[in-house]
């Protein structure tokens, strides 16, 4: 039998208002098990403590209830009051009589009678709660960061400035992502690659950061504090230990004809090749599908001109395994798909651009040398329309329903460089908002309105059509209430983004809950927002939500902090109210290791003693490390052998029984 | 406004099954609108002027028989409003009440020539039957 001590708060004014607080402590007295019932003004104040702490010795209390405010107020102060006292944490119960008592009644007979009844609940679960000890288990120091983009490398440039070591991993052949094919970056106008191009020598140089480019996640397996990650590095073709980055492979190689990705399609790259001229690390890769001595076997002009013999065809994709603390997803976006927007003809006209591809063009080191010249014939465009909200804020199925959050910025800086570059360039935007919040944003905005002469259309483009090589395009002027044609010779179009196609596949190996749109979800949205809710896994920048550059190395910042909490401890100590199979009743049935989100469960052969019958069975197992508690296995099984610890069915039972009695 | 307009307003919302309020006002279906300049009322006005239950002015505009039924701005609406429908609803309100269709499909072959694209003569339907 237990003996139960019950504590009642008034809160100041907030409980004792509506609930008689002497009528509860008096009326629980009454109840099972109750040997001790008090009232105090402020139970979590040092009086109220020290208060509970008395009454647990002199009385000998072998639990206690508090009566007071949400458990998630206060329930780990009195779990620490009660082990100061010698009790078992987990020994302590609240019944909340503020949230959901007092502050939502206003009748102080129907409150005190219900705060009668939550206590009674309160008690009745009690009476059936066992000490629970939490298990402990190691932190290997070393995280893993998916994703070499800006938030990859902030995070592993931040983890590894305080001590610890970090590997990236990139499936691309350098690291810099996104940032690295932008032109200048807004508010400042800044050149993207000046900023970021330190940022991948200093990564690439830290002693704590190894990288793992041209490289992906197969596998994981383990739980906070403890993965065990395979990472599949694909054969480059080449050697990067010999490699000098000399340049001349790619120089030689006579199948040119390949796109190349990191200009968009503009123009065409070697089949062995670096992405460009900054690429970290400076080794090339051969691409196998273009490269003539890998599909016809006849060539070989790179090995013959290797002077450091770097160059290996027979090189096979190599499996690393490492362990891992903590990993951190950043594994970036991409622009939507443009095919199903026919109404602007962007399959059809190589003048219709994206956003991206006009960063490109306006690059030194693009396909025009930093020169804008239209992609059909090379001439510069005289008049330009860009086009916002392509496939951003969009119900219908080609589209997404989210706004990309970035285009008005970058539009109005493309706008802007233009009419800097050739003032002579007439440039529309049309728009249907123009949203900017961010520090300097709404100015720089309004700069390329008021001192470069952008003309603002608010409206919507509705079709583009080609007319002897130049753009007619038709759109509305929603404030003069006229559809208005313009003759371009370019138009840009603001393409909606939309997480890597990657993230997926890493969401359902790291058990990382992802929204619909396929962006990762965090523990909270706002207090725990670079967080996954599984434990270990952390988000940082675009994987979780369309964001600036500001925005991503703010979090990416944020994500390392939180990264470095969990390494600069020794062990991790578990929380203990998780899922438990009671052998006996387990029909083997796997439904709770389908419906479980963290992948805790497994099953396994185990010797069970059932009426005295002893037999091997297959049965559910919980890994308590990864458990979360909650409770969506309990609550599947069929056969009523899952049990929460701490909320188990007796215990949810007895509570309701109090409360119906 | 007046009690027969706030009625009316109700069947043309009922009768199009157009839920006027995903419009984000962005202007897409005028801006795709191919017959935009003989039209009074524009496209994109239809769908606020009927969210406001503005619609004696639209029941009298020229615009529900300048609309060509073409559906362009159904099909590019990116929150998918559907204005032509309305339109078409708006229309039907006008030409039932005065009984009787005024297209026969008797009288279709008399009036066909090689370029008249099939799409008129189911919009022609559309504008002229009840």
């Amino acid at each position: 039998m237990q003996k139960i001590g019950v504590f009642v708060c008034w809160c100041g004014s907030n409980i004792a208002a509506t609930v008689d607080v002497e009528a509860v402590a008096q009326a629980s007295l009454s109840e099972p098990g109750v040997v001790f019932s008090t009232n105090y003004q402020y139970m979590c104040s040092e009086g109220g403590q020290s208060a509970i702490r008395n009454a647990i010795a002199e009385h000998g209390l072998t639990g206690i209830v508090v009566c007071a405010c949400s458990p998630r107020m206060h329930e780990a102060t009195f779990r620490k009051t009660a082990a100061v006292a010698g009790l078992n944490p987990y020994m302590v119960e609240i019944a909340n009589i503020r949230e959901q008592c007092s502050w939502i009644h206003r009748d102080k007979e129907e409150g005190t009678k219900k705060a009668i009844i939550l206590a009674r609940a309160a008690v009745a679960k009690l009476n059936r709660n066992v000490p629970l000890i939490a298990g402990e288990s190691q932190v290997i120091k070393r995280a893993l960061v998916i994703g070499g983009g800006i938030a990859g490398i902030q995070t592993a440039l931040d983890v590894a400035d305080a001590g610890y070591e970090v590997d990236i991993v990139e499936k691309t052949p350098t690291i810099g992502g996104k940032m690295a094919m932008l032109d200048k970056t807004f508010p400042t106008l800044d050149c993207a690659a000046c900023i970021l191009t330190p940022k991948m020598v200093d990564a690439s140089a830290h002693e704590k950061i190894s990288l793992f480019t041209y490289s992906e996640v197969e596998s994981v397996s383990g739980f906070v504090g403890n993965f065990t990650v395979n990472i599949r590095k694909k054969a480059r073709g080449v050697n990067s230990d010999l490699c000098t980055g000399c340049g001349v492979c790619i120089e030689k190689c006579p199948s040119k004809k390949a796109k190349s990705e990191f200009n968009q399609g503009l123009c065409n790259r070697s089949a062995i090749y670096i992405p460009f001229a900054q690429a970290i690390p400076n080794v090339p890769v051969i691409d196998r599908e273009s490269c003539i001595k890998f599909q016809t076997g006849k060539c070989g002009v790179c090995e013959k001109v290797c002077t450091a013999k770097a160059i290996d065809y027979a090189q096979e994709d190599e499996i690393i395994t490492r362990q891992y603390g903590a990993i951190v997803l950043a594994t970036g976006f991409k622009p939507i798909s443009l095919e199903s927007y026919d109404e602007f003809q962007y399959n059809q006209c190589p003048d219709v651009i994206t956003s991206l591809e006009f960063e490109r063009i306006c690059n030194a080191a693009g396909p025009t040398k930093g020169k804008v010249l239209r992609p059909s014939d090379h001439e510069p465009p005289k008049t330009v329309v860009f086009v916002q909200c392509v496939g951003s804020r969009a119900t219908v199925e080609c589209g997404k329903t989210y706004c990309s959050k970035i285009c008005c910025m970058y539009t109005a800086k493309h706008a802007m460089l233009l009419r800097e570059k050739y003032p002579d360039t007439e440039v529309y935007v049309f728009y249907i908002d123009v949203r900017t919040p961010g520090k300097s944003f709404d100015e720089f905005y309004r700069r390329a309105v008021e001192e470069y002469g952008v003309h603002y259309i608010k409206g919507m483009v509705g079709k583009v059509a080609e007319e002897d090589g130049r753009l007619i395009v038709q759109g509305s002027d929603l404030i003069a209430d006229k559809q208005v044609i313009i003759e371009a010779d370019m138009v840009v179009l603001a393409a909606a983004i939309e997480p890597d196609p990657t993230a997926r596949s890493l969401g359902t190996m790291f058990t990382a809950s992802m929204d619909t749109n396929d962006f990762f979800t965090e523990a909270h949205p706002k207090l725990r927002p670079v967080e996954s809710p599984t434990a270990g896994i952390y988000l940082s920048g675009l994987c979780q939500g369309p964001k600036d550059i500001p925005d991503t190395v703010a979090q990416a910042g944020a994500a390392a902090s939180k990264v470095i909490g969990l390494l600069s401890k020794d062990k991790l100590v578990g929380n203990p109210c998780v899922a438990a199979c009671n052998e006996p009743l387990c029909n083997g049935c796997s439904t709770c290791e389908l419906v479980c989100p963290y992948g805790a469960i497994t099953y396994e052969e185990h010797l069970v003693v059932d009426h005295g019958v002893r037999e091997t069975r297959r049965v559910s197992c919980v890994n308590e490390a990864i458990c979360q508690g909650c409770g969506a296995c309990t609550v599947t099984c069929p056969s009523g052998a899952m049990d929460l610890k701490g909320f188990t069915n007796l215990q949810i039972m007895a509570e309701v029984d109090a409360i119906c009695r | 406004m007046h009690a027969d307009e706030r009625k009316e307003a109700e069947t043309i919302i009922r009768a199009s099954g157009v839920n006027v309020r995903k419009c984000m006002k962005c202007g897409k279906c005028s801006a795709t609108c191919p017959n935009f300049d003989e039209m009074d009322i524009h496209p994109h006005r239809f769908v606020s002027m009927v969210e406001e239950g503005d619609i004696f002015a639209l029941m009298q505009s020229k615009s529900l028989w300048r609309c060509l039924s073409c559906f362009a701005c159904v099909e590019r609406c990116p929150r998918g409003v559907e204005p032509a429908n309305l339109i078409e609803a708006v229309r039907l309100e006008v030409i039932r009440p005065l009984a009787g269709n005024r297209l026969r499909p008797e009288a279709i072959p008399a009036l066909l020539d090689e370029k008249i694209p099939q799409q008129l003569i189911v919009s022609a339907f559309r504008k002229y039957s009840k």
